[in-house]
Parts: C-alpha cells; structure tokens; sequence
C-alpha cells in the first residue's frame, strides 16, 4: 500500500498539522512516512500545503507531482491541484470559497464543508480534524487506534485534553462527506 | 537495545544528532531553510544536559572563527547555515583546512546566486566541491538524501574530520532540510572529556605541558619551503582519504542500460522517475554519491562502462556532470538536466528528459 497525498489550503487552516498528524499514525501503524511542506513565500501568508505520503515500503521521492489524493481546502489550490490527481484518484474538497468547482471525470470527487459545520457548531479550531473524517472515511489507511496515538504523538502534552473533541471532530467529518462526482 | 523512532525534519535531525552524540559547541547564525536547527538546540538546552555550547553568533563570519577557535583545543565544534550564509564563511574554511583541523559545517543549500531564494537548490556543487575559499584544500562532503543520513552523518563527520584533522561539510538542501521522516536515534554518548582530548589529540591547543613546546595552531608560513611541506602533507592526506573514504549507493542498476547519477533530494526524486520510467520498459537505474568529495570516479567509470547514456540529474546548472564526465573519460554520452533558482523538478519532467536521452 503506498498512498500520495496533497493537502491544499490557506495557512492558518492547519494544512500542515493535520498532515502531521496523518503522518504520526502512519508511524504509529509501522508505516514509512513523509511530510514535505511548503515552507516558501507561502508560509509567509497566502496559500500552503503539504506532501503527505504513507506506504508500507520504502519512499523513494518526498517531492511529487501526481497524487492518488487531494485534500483542497481553497479555490488557488483546486487551480493548482485539481490536475494532478492521478486518472481514477479521490478529490475531496471543502465547497466554502469555492467559485469553480472540479470538472475531472475520471477521478472520485467527494464534498466536506467543513468550515460551515465548523461554525455552526462553534467548533472552528477542529475544522481540520473535520476535513481529515472526511479523507479517512473514503480511506481508512490508518486506524481510530492509531489516529488516537498520532493525536497523543503530535500534540504537546498540554493540549491532550483536548484529543476527545478531535475525535469527535473526525467523526463529524465522516458524517457529512458527500458524493460530489463518482466513477 | 531497540532504538527510538521519531518523526522530524532534517533540520532537527542534525541538532538531535550534535546533542546525542557528544558535540561540544555550536555557533551559528539564523538562515532560511535551517534555521530549525538552532531553534531545535535552543529548544532542548542542550547545555544544561551535557554542557554543549549553542551560541547564535553576531553573523556567519562570526560563526566559522568561532569553530576555527574550538576546533584549535581538539573540541568538537560545528556550524550551520545556507547558501549565502556559507559564502560569508569561505575564508574561515580556507583557514580551517590549511591550520589542519576538524570541524563540521552544514549547507542546506537554497537558490541562488546572490540572495536568491529560500526554495530548495544544489548550485553550490563547485563551491564545495571545488574550494569556495583560496588555496589548494577540499572538504570532505556528505551529501544525505534523507533524514536518517542528516541525523547520520552528524557523527560520521565527525569521524572523519578528527580522523583526516580536516573540515567535513554535510551538503544538503532545502528539500531534506524541511522534510519530515522517520530517525532512528541512538541514546545520548557523552562529550569527551579533556584528559581524551589529551591522550588521543597531542596537535591541540588545550594548555601547555611541561614535557613538550607549545602547540601552535596556525595557517600563516611565511617560509615558502616549509610551506610547500605543508602542502605537500595536506595532499597526501587527501590521497589517503580519496583511497579510503569514497561512498555511494547503486539503486536498480543491475539489469540497467541508462543511468542516473544524483545525489541529496534529487536522489530521490529520481528513484521516482526510475519508478515511472521501468513501468514504460525503460531499463534506468541509479548510482547516487555519498561523499561527493571524494567523488565515487571508478565506481562511476565501472558502472559507465555498461551504459548507453547517463543523465546527471542537479538542482543546478550543470556542476556535479563535469564530475561525470571525467569520471567515464567521455566514453558514455552524458547529459545534465536540473532546474533551478528553487524549483525542484517533478519525477515525470526527468523521465521525460531521459527519454530525450535515449532518443538521441
């Protein structure tokens, strides 16, 4: 299993975070794993994603170009991702902000707005966690096990107080994901 | 003993690496893509552990004396920085290398020339490589291509600058620098205590004895005849070191009828393309440079032999493939191809180069 993930937004999103934590229960799970951010112009206000890849073999490129998913969170990175999924890869997407929507016929393309679930129920903090339910539902390449021991290895211990309401946040992102085009 | 597994960026990797391995100082100067490396060490405190020096020096010029200062009393002493930061630190080096001691540098290389750009690089090759300071000296240089190597190859330049008395630059780039991937990390070694620093390095500067004159630790010889000796010394060692210290790594290439040849993060982004390129039938493998000084010549000019084209694959120019091509006395055709100012080429553009190669 080797799965190649981009995750695309706004900094401040927590584009970067929820890919760590992806990238702790990969670990977690005995899995190889990479985390190649955008650390340019980007971070310094504007759009940032991240390369997130976890396999059951060795990595070769941390750096790529196609991707088997897309986790696209504003309308600059569906412009730029949207074309690099890979013929028969998922897309997911938060529908908030989004003016042109994915037009790819040959990938699966699921919707998760998050942001407006966030706000409703004043949860705005867990908007990621919202996104990564979303991702984990269609693929379940790590476990709620070991999500909770990637929640526990990339939060400081000061914030463990608040692992449960990630969870729950994740869950609700499982709940709302929804068919957007399917193959 | 099972060893600790941590996610972290090659940038921490380097600092955990000083910390567990017994470092005596780090003096260095922010720069992006490494400044996490000296937030790392300021982070852990690593001076109220083991009593290491971390000390953010006034500038990189600053830095590289610092080091030349420690590594005069046979202490184990680093810098980091990048690019432009590492321009500033030529003559040091230059000094380093001709006073014949050890230190450690890192260059997590970034685009340039000038000020260039934050994004990742390898343009700083020949720098390297090829002396970026005066005089006739070479640095030892390890080129990691992953985070694992960057916590590695703390501890073995070290090895090797205290075993050649001669300055070791670990060359990465912004790619390795900021990615996160699995270290595995060995337990915490002590520093060396001075009564070893005494026993094993009798050349330092660490006090008078009565049994001997002072050590004097200097580049200056005004006595060009004593000077040439020197030279002539500092040459042998680097013939020992070109016999003994030469490492690489082959990828694929057993059945392989085209090569690549790429080093740090372009190693890597290659193993991709080899990925894409053998699910086309194209039979590509990789021969990727450990040390890029000494460079891996008859490992190259072996492997060449059995070749119908390389593609020396850079985040540059074209620097490293003048290397290449010596190393197969143009007997193979050679082609560069690299990116550069910051963009890092994609796995599908250098499949898409090598089969400019084969179709030539």
């Amino acid at each position: 299993m080797t799965e190649e993930i981009i995750i695309a937004g706004f900094g401040g999103q927590g584009v970067l975070s929820m890919g760590k934590i992806l990238a702790y229960s990969g670990i977690m799970q005995n899995k190889e794993v990479s985390w190649m951010p955008s650390y340019g112009p980007e971070m310094r206000g504007g759009t940032s994603n991240v390369t997130v890849i976890i396999s059951d073999e060795r990595i070769s490129s941390p750096c790529l170009n196609q991707f088997d998913t897309a986790i696209i969170l504003n309308q600059q990175s569906m412009d730029k991702f949207e074309h690099s999924v890979k013929s028969g890869g998922l897309l997911i997407y938060d529908p908030n902000g989004i003016t042109d929507h994915p037009t790819r016929k040959d990938i699966n393309i699921y919707q998760v707005a998050a942001t407006d679930k966030a706000s409703e129920i004043g949860i705005m903090k867990l908007f990621n966690m919202i996104v990564l339910g979303g991702f984990l539902k269609i693929k379940s390449i790590v476990t709620p096990e070991m999500l909770h021991k990637g929640l526990e290895k990339s939060l400081p211990a000061r914030h463990h107080h608040l692992i449960p309401d990630n969870e729950k946040a994740v869950e609700i992102g499982k709940e709302i994901l929804k068919p957007y085009h399917l193959l | 003993m099972s060893k600790e597994l941590r996610l972290m960026k090659g940038n921490e990797a380097i600092a955990e690496a000083a910390i567990r391995c017994g470092v005596d100082g780090y003096f260095g100067y922010p720069i992006t893509p490494q400044s996490e490396i000296l937030e790392h060490l300021m982070a852990e405190k690593p001076y109220e552990k083991t009593g290491m020096v971390v000390l953010q020096a006034e500038s990189e010029v600053a830095s590289i004396n610092m080091v030349y200062g420690g590594a005069a009393t046979g202490k184990r002493v680093m810098t980091t920085s990048s690019s432009p930061g590492i321009s500033l630190m030529q003559e040091g080096l230059s000094y380093i290398a001709g006073a014949e001691l050890p230190a450690l540098i890192v260059n997590v290389v970034r685009g340039g020339p000038g000020l260039g750009t934050i994004q990742p690089s390898q343009a700083d090759y020949f720098q390297t490589t090829k002396g970026g300071g005066h005089g006739d000296y070479r640095l030892i240089t390890l080129a990691p291509s992953s985070v694992q190597e960057m916590y590695d190859f703390v501890e073995l330049g070290f090895e090797l600058a205290f075993k050649y008395r001669n300055p070791v630059m670990i060359l990465s780039d912004g790619v390795i620098g900021q990615v996160m991937e699995k270290v595995e990390v060995d337990d915490y070694k002590p520093r060396w205590t001075d009564e070893y620093i005494k026993q094993n390095f009798p050349w330092a500067a660490f006090g008078k004895l009565p049994t001997r004159n002072h050590n004097i630790i200097t580049s200056l010889e005004l006595d060009s005849s004593k000077q040439e000796q020197v030279n002539i010394r500092i040459q042998s060692k680097y013939k020992e070191c070109e016999a003994k210290e030469v490492r690489y790594e082959e990828i694929m290439t057993q059945d392989a009828e085209y090569l690549f040849v790429a080093y740090g993060s372009s190693a890597r982004i290659c193993q991709k393309a080899i990925e894409l390129a053998r699910s086309e039938g194209i039979k590509v493998g990789l021969l990727r440079p450990i040390t890029l000084w000494p460079f891996p010549s008859k490992a190259l000019k072996a492997l060449g032999q059995k070749m119908k084209g390389i593609l020396s694959i850079e985040m540059s120019a074209g620097q490293m493939v003048e290397d290449v091509k010596l190393a197969v006395e143009c007997r193979v055709p050679v082609e560069h191809y690299g990116r550069f100012g910051g963009i890092i080429p994609t796995p599908t553009e250098i499949c898409e180069a090598l089969k400019k190669v084969i179709a030539k």
